[in-house]
């Protein structure tokens, strides 16, 4: 306790302690993840291996990095459908540039991000000018995205980008995957924006009370606008990941994907109403989906019945969650 | 007199179909709260949406400190020194005091784009202790009572700098205690010259805490006074330009009656204890008691919605102890909820529709409904309740909160009542409406039906009951004979600040 009381600033201590109900709240999903990790690693020696999890890392970086972008929509009491087909534009039009058009890696996964940045630009300004739910605008583009994905790649793989694009899905940096860093780094920043700046505060202004933050001066419009332009933009760097991974630029790259981002922030704490999350909730929830597909598969339980038991404890870990916020509330 | 802080300069505004304000002319000054009255419609909503900037007057200006202005936005307003309480608050629920503070205004910090919360909360705690409320800044608004919550807002006013606070029906949610401390900080605010709009539609609250009362009906300025120039029933003339009767002579119990209704030892969990009481045929039963005291929680015991753990009650012949709303409803016992646009009526469906909800199975043949038979249903009791719309066929949202309660009460007339419980029938409804509501209960009472009434207005439990039961802490406390009851005496028994005697 000495030690503490020396070593800590009283600041310090009060942001701690400030901190501790929040990790209790979100502690249990960590619980269920730990918990998780515990049962593979008695069932099966291959789980708790460190190439078996930076593998399970390498394999959710992609879906943290998108759902990064899904949260900060969420925030504000949006959605962001069309994110899946957002990631398969920004890995065949990248692709594309770099094979069939001989540009330089580095532009051509510029090109990429930039295309993302625009298609979120423009659900932005669909929900913000044309008024129209958020569902509806991004279920619009997502069908219509696809479509251009489909025409770009007359739809057939592109392949053949070269190694240092498929760095980004394959190589390491030190001992961990240049993916895995990148979506370190897309987290932290999202921290920084959501605990720090701003844009930060006025997304869970907007999603707690939209009319209110107006009331209050709140550019709603523009703060709107912005997050889906950040998922666009986080939603093709995912595509440029996973098509790295791949090796080849996938036409159906990232069908159901938008549906693993909203699991994984829902999962992690972030309300489907808006005003509640944190830049952390997509990482415990797409770690949790990519922990449990990655034990399953070590235990060979088959692909089909493996769905079943994930729709399960999905359903259970946020089941174990709201009972805690309920017993929660009534102390 | 000191000059006015600003000068309403023969505002008018219409909308298609309807004037809505027609040349108001009246002044504001500093240091002094000022009543804005009116009935529903009457323009009140329309002249503060143009002291907010949310619609431009279509003749007459507003001249604030001497100048005229022209307010384009909630915003400007705020720039000048106008800020807006609204009815329901106006806070971010998740985010903390501080942050609901200075939303939209976030003092900056050293890198681009953020905030400087150090002293984003220095400030905040200042400004929450400048209004006397010592609570954590860092606190979510969510978990402080409704009343600190108020309290939150008027210090986000006044770290505008605001020379004027306009309070929306400020304590339509607060208890009697916290509306006690609003008051406070009202006179505070006062004395140190800001000036204050109070809009309420409890004229008791107006008297205690206005100095002056200005009273439009129909668009138009009908009265501009001291409020010590005015009485009660003065004020209400002067809203409804009509009389209304606020009071009833209560009746005695018919002699030799047997009970409607009996309540037996119910009881659920610590919330009910033990509440025995027995309801007669023609009567208005009145119950009061503090936010929280179980009033709501026993009615809902009686219908079945949440269902009681022990205890009985005995209706139409028999003991029961209902499970489920529909065996109530069954049993000829109407609900209408304190909530009425969320439990009480759907919104988005018609009037027609709304009133025959609980008698579909009976205007069906084969599943199948006969619209013409319930068009006509609903449209006899449109008449008969005088609820007034276009057409039956009007969504009940579009409605005025008076002829929505009608449409409550009406769904349940059909079912022939026995027993017509209503939770807080006249909240937020407007005085014209008021009295019809407080006169169809008594004509049903006039056709034999037993009426349980729950009312957090004491003038509304006093001067429409037979009799009064209060409640404290899940249990029956006192019952009173509204002859001889004072306020203070039912005050006394809600908040347990005397043992209670008796008086029946």
């Amino acid at each position: 306790m000495n030690a503490l009381t020396t070593t800590l600033k009283p600041t310090q201590l009060r942001g701690l302690a400030r901190l501790l109900p929040t990790l209790l709240r979100r502690g249990t999903v960590f619980l269920v993840l730990v918990g998780l990790g515990i049962f593979f690693a008695s069932r099966t020696e291959r789980f708790f291996v460190g190439d078996n999890l930076v593998n399970i890392l390498a394999q959710n970086a992609a879906i943290v990095v998108v759902a990064t972008g899904m949260t900060l929509v969420m925030l504000q009491g949006g959605i962001d459908l069309s994110v899946g087909s957002v990631a398969a534009l920004a890995g065949a039009i990248s692709a594309g540039l770099i094979v069939r058009d001989k540009w330089p890696v580095e532009l051509g996964i510029v090109a990429g991000l930039a295309v993302g940045l625009t298609v979120g630009t423009v659900n932005g300004s669909l929900v913000v000018f044309g008024k129209l739910p958020p569902f509806v605008a991004t279920l619009a583009s997502m069908t219509a995205v696809r479509g251009l994905v489909l025409v770009y790649t007359a739809g057939r793989p592109i392949s053949g980008m070269g190694e240092s694009y498929t760095f980004w899905g394959r190589g390491f940096i030190g001992p961990l995957p240049a993916s895995v860093i990148v979506a370190a780094v897309v987290v932290m920043i999202a921290l920084f924006i959501l605990t720090r700046t701003r844009f930060g505060l006025h997304l869970y202004a907007i999603g707690g009370g939209e009319e209110t933050s107006r009331l209050a001066g709140v550019p709603v419009g523009r703060v709107k606008i912005q997050a889906y332009a950040v998922s666009g933009l986080l939603a093709a760097l995912g595509g440029i990941l996973l098509t790295a991974r791949l090796f080849s630029a996938q036409p159906q790259l990232g069908v159901g994907l938008e549906l693993d981002a909203i699991a994984a922030s829902v999962l992690g704490g972030v309300s489907l109403f808006g005003g509640l999350g944190n830049a952390f909730s997509p990482v415990f929830g797409a770690l949790l989906v990519g922990t449990l597909r990655n034990g399953l598969g070590l235990l060979q339980v088959p692909s089909y019945p493996q769905q079943i038991i994930q729709g399960v404890v999905l359903v259970s870990a946020v089941a174990v969650d709201m009972l805690a916020k309920r017993l929660e509330r009534r102390k | 007199m000191q000059a006015p802080l600003l000068q309403i300069d023969g505002i008018s505004k219409a909308f298609p179909g309807v004037q809505a304000l027609k040349a108001v002319r009246f002044d504001v000054y500093p240091g002094q709260i000022l009543a804005l009255i009116g009935e529903n419609g009457a323009g009140k909503s329309t002249l503060m949406k143009i002291l907010n900037g949310v619609y431009q007057p279509d003749d007459g200006q507003l001249v604030w400190e001497g100048q005229p202005v022209t307010i384009h936005s909630p915003h400007e307003a705020q720039m000048l020194g106008i800020s807006m309480i609204h009815q329901e608050l106006a806070l971010i629920p998740y985010l903390d005091a501080g942050k609901n503070i200075y939303l939209g205004r976030e003092p900056r910090g050293r890198l681009p784009g953020t905030i400087d919360w150090r002293r984003l909360y220095a400030d905040a705690e200042a400004q929450l202790a400048r209004i006397g409320l010592r609570i954590d800044p860092r606190a979510a608004v969510n978990t402080l009572p409704i009343a600190q919550q108020q309290m939150v807002e008027v210090a986000k006013a006044l770290s505008l700098n605001a020379k004027l606070i306009i309070m929306d029906e400020p304590t339509s949610s607060l208890t009697d205690r916290e509306t006690e401390l609003l008051f406070a900080q009202m006179r505070a605010l006062r004395d140190a010259g800001v000036a204050v709009i109070f809009i309420s539609h409890r004229l008791d609250e107006v008297f205690t805490i206005c100095d002056r009362v200005v009273v439009l009906r129909d668009g138009a300025l009908v009265g501009d006074q001291p409020i010590s120039a005015l009485d009660h029933d003065q004020v209400i003339r002067l809203m409804v330009g009509r009389e209304v009767h606020t009071r009833f002579e209560p009746r005695p119990r018919r002699e030799g009656s047997e009970p409607v209704m009996r309540v037996q030892h119910l009881s659920r969990g610590s919330v009910l204890r033990d509440i025995s009481f027995d309801l007669y045929p023609g009567e208005i039963l009145g119950i009061a008691g503090l936010v929280g005291a179980g009033r709501t929680e026993l009615v809902r015991a009686i219908f079945g919605a949440d269902p009681a753990t022990h205890g009985q009650v005995w209706i139409g012949g028999r003991w029961v102890r209902f499970s489920h709303p529909d065996q109530a409803i069954r049993n000829n016992i109407g609900l209408v909820p304190e909530d009425r646009k969320g439990q009480g009526l759907f919104l988005s469906m018609t009037v027609a529709t709304n009133i025959i909800m609980t008698l579909l199975w009976r205007l069906a043949t084969l599943g199948l409904i006969r619209w013409e038979k319930a068009t006509q249903m609903a449209t006899e009791y449109r008449q008969r309740l005088d609820i007034r719309t276009p057409s039956v066929h009007q969504r009940v949202g579009r409605l005025s909160g008076g002829n929505q309660q009608k449409v409550v009460i009406a769904k349940w007339l059909t079912r022939k009542p026995r027993v017509l419980i209503l939770d807080e029938p006249t909240r937020g409804i407007d005085v014209g409406a008021k009295a019809e509501i407080h006169n169809l209960m008594r004509e049903l009472t006039d056709a034999g039906i037993g009426v349980i009434m729950i009312s957090s207005e004491l003038p509304e439990i006093l001067g429409v009951s037979d009799r009064i039961l209060v409640m404290r802490g899940g249990q029956l406390v006192g019952e009173f004979d509204p002859r001889t009851a004072t306020q203070d005496q039912i005050i006394r028994a809600a908040t347990g600040a005397a043992e209670v005697v008796n008086e029946l």
